[in-house]
């Protein structure tokens, strides 16, 4: 079997397509202007069903893996768009999928599956602890029946337009810990019900991806709404990591392939001098090699979707994934802008848009500094670096 | 109820269109296909029939392999099965020799209604329901804006020219021609995706048919309009010029009356 090359992979693709066709260009310039939520292109997503393709059946998904979800948020950015929100909606409900009791999943999966409940936000980033996680400071302090939060949360995305937000909170104190990467929890909090203070500050970034500054002030979650141990969060969100990097790296490469679609056509059609710029070699070698970087991105992003859908190890799959496909858009992005000149920097050809957006990959959600100090200390066995 | 829907793979909208050698049809090779526009609006006319009345839903199409992939769309969206009429040379036949090759499968069927979409978006002869009914003898109506179910029979509205309707009836069994925007025509679902990869597709041979292969019809050659620019400077005193120009405007460029 070639990558990707299975049918059904070819008939998601293409739902996926048709459907994005209904959200053009000008959808997605409008809610960049106007910094507006893609409420009608998620819920048409959802409607059909994409967005639970996570979830398993039994709670009313369609119980598919990462090379599928991957495949569904490429074609989402290949169009045009941008699948942040989508992303979110897919993959963030994994952890209670992974670690939630029983209960807590027949509860929540099935409406999150028919797209009903919003579970788009997770807290985990704070000012004083980014790549750091087991540093974090925000206090989930058990009182009888209840955690009591304290603390701030920086970058965290959707807030207002989710019903629930997964939370990472420290239940011991850092001091306490022999074993520091214990000592943490994840929490669900239901934000259409929020007991004490939580102030959503928006932060204003360069794309359209609705981020905010969390403070927390005496938030009151009930003991239930723990998923899994108390103490063991960070096991937990490290379980969801490989599948996150392979989306993000998904991602991407529909990305660069949108880059690389619109820098050919412009290159086609533009006359300077008489012909097409792209009958010039610094115009045309570019972008030839900017689709070389992004095919064989790709070819790792399947390499690592498959490994993971198999339930073989994948680390190192994963992150070379993300770093390799963050890399090979980012390249596309300044290839696409270069050959439209001028007019790259113009709203109205996108390509600014999707400049901005795409730079995001090589820095969230994590560094590729991280990754390389991880391939060149885990996988080559070279000192710590960090 | 049972429908038949006919759907016909056709290159894809935003595909970029050469023409072949031999100048009668494009060059295949680089393109994608998808599911004829038109076709669309009588499958999801179809599935609403189906849901509101019960019954089933199969979609027959003619055309060569690649033409499963439309197939499984339409099963995707929710057809219960499918009969393909394979021909890997289809483009050659003419509307009639098309209409012959569907009415024989249809014919097995007897469905209570056969919906195509009002033309196809590449060749768009228009002529396949009309000649589909004529071969299953059946009664035939076009350019369907709004199906009602009545005992027996069905009421249609149909589109006329300048914003005019009619409604009219028709027994059933039928053969109808939909018109394009009569409904919003459904996504494929991911679990319909899936679902798909299970429900029947018949495949038959159009060889094995024994239609009889003589076109009635040949096309002789397609080509793109020359495209031609004309500069014409007009002369004389401003008001000569200005009727001049008015003139133009009225009668050849037709932008004022």
């Amino acid at each position: 079997m070639a990558p990707g090359g299975k049918e059904e992979h070819w008939a998601i693709r293409d739902g996926v397509r048709k459907l994005c066709r209904d959200f053009p260009d000008a959808y997605w310039r409008r809610l960049d202007r106007e910094e507006e939520y893609p409420r009608a292109f998620v819920d048409a997503l959802a409607a059909a069903g994409y967005l639970a393709a996570l979830i398993p059946e039994e709670y009313g998904g369609s119980g598919l893996g990462v090379t599928e979800a991957g495949i569904i948020l490429e074609e989402i950015n290949r169009s045009g768009g941008n699948a942040a929100a989508c992303h979110a909606q897919m993959y963030v409900m994994g952890t209670l999928l992974r670690h939630a009791s029983e209960q807590q999943k027949r509860r929540y999966l099935p409406p999150i599956a028919r797209g009903e409940l919003r579970l788009q936000a997770f807290a985990v980033t704070e000012p004083n602890s980014g790549s750091e996680t087991t540093r974090l400071e925000t206090r989930a302090e058990r009182r009888g029946d209840r955690y009591v939060v304290n603390g701030q949360k920086i970058f965290i995305s959707r807030v207002r337009q989710s019903d629930l937000l997964l939370l990472l909170a420290r239940t011991t104190p850092y001091e306490e810990l022999e074993d520091k990467t214990q000592g943490l929890s994840v929490f669900l909090v239901d934000l259409r019900e929020v007991r004490g203070k939580l102030q959503v500050q928006p932060l204003e970034t360069m794309m359209n991806h609705h981020t905010n500054v969390l403070y927390f002030e005496d938030v009151e979650i009930p003991a239930e709404n723990l998923i899994g141990k108390e103490g063991r969060g960070f096991r937990y969100i490290i379980d969801g990591w490989n599948a996150e990097r392979i989306l993000i790296a998904s991602e991407a490469i529909g990305d660069g392939r949108w880059f690389v679609d619109r820098a050919t056509a412009y290159a086609r059609e533009r006359v300077v001098f008489g012909r097409p710029i792209g009958a010039n070699q610094g115009v045309q070698f570019p972008i030839a090699q900017a689709y070389a970087r992004i095919e064989s991105a790709d070819l790792m992003r399947f390499e690592a979707a498959w490994r993971f859908d198999a339930g073989a190890t994948c680390g190192a799959q994963a992150n070379m994934a993300k770093l390799l496909a963050s890399q090979a858009s980012w390249e596309a992005a300044n290839v696409c802008l270069d050959t439209h000149g001028g007019y790259g920097f113009a709203r109205d050809y996108d390509v600014e848009r999707k400049f901005r957006e795409t730079r995001l990959y090589t820095v969230a959600p994590v560094s590729n500094n991280l990754i390389l100090a991880f391939l060149g200390h885990n996988i080559l066995g070279l000192p710590r670096s960090y | 109820m049972k429908i038949g829907v006919c759907i016909k793979q056709v290159p894809a909208r935003d595909a970029p269109l050469t023409i072949a050698e031999q100048g009668a049809w494009i060059r295949e090779a680089d393109i994608g296909f998808e599911m004829n526009e038109p076709d669309g609006y009588a499958l999801e006319e179809a599935l609403r029939l189906k849901e509101k009345h019960g019954g089933e839903v199969i979609v027959v199409s003619l055309g060569p392999e690649r033409t499963k992939q439309t197939i499984k769309e339409a099963l995707a969206k929710g057809a219960d099965r499918a009969i393909h009429v394979v021909d890997a040379d289809f483009y050659r036949l003419d509307p009639l020799a098309s209409a012959r090759s569907l009415a024989a499968v249809l014919r097995k069927e007897s469905p209570d209604l056969v919906f195509t979409g009002l033309q196809s978006d590449d060749h768009g002869f228009g002529q396949t329901g009309v000649l589909l009914a004529e071969l299953l003898g059946l009664p035939h109506s076009t350019i369907i804006m709004q199906i009602e179910v009545l005992d027996g029979k069905l009421k249609l509205k149909r589109e006329l020219e300048a914003g005019w309707f009619q409604w009219m009836e028709v027994p059933v069994p039928a053969v109808l021609s939909i018109q394009s925007g009569i409904n919003k025509p459904r996504y494929a679902t991911l679990k319909g995706i899936m679902a798909a990869k299970k429900k029947p597709i018949e495949s038959v041979e159009r060889a094995s048919l024994g239609l009889a292969d003589e076109p009635t019809e040949k096309l002789e050659r397609i080509y793109v309009p020359q495209k031609t620019k004309k500069t014409e400077f007009l002369t004389g005193s401003a008001k000569e010029v200005a009727e001049q120009l008015l003139e133009k405007l009225r009668h050849e460029a037709r932008v004022l009356s």
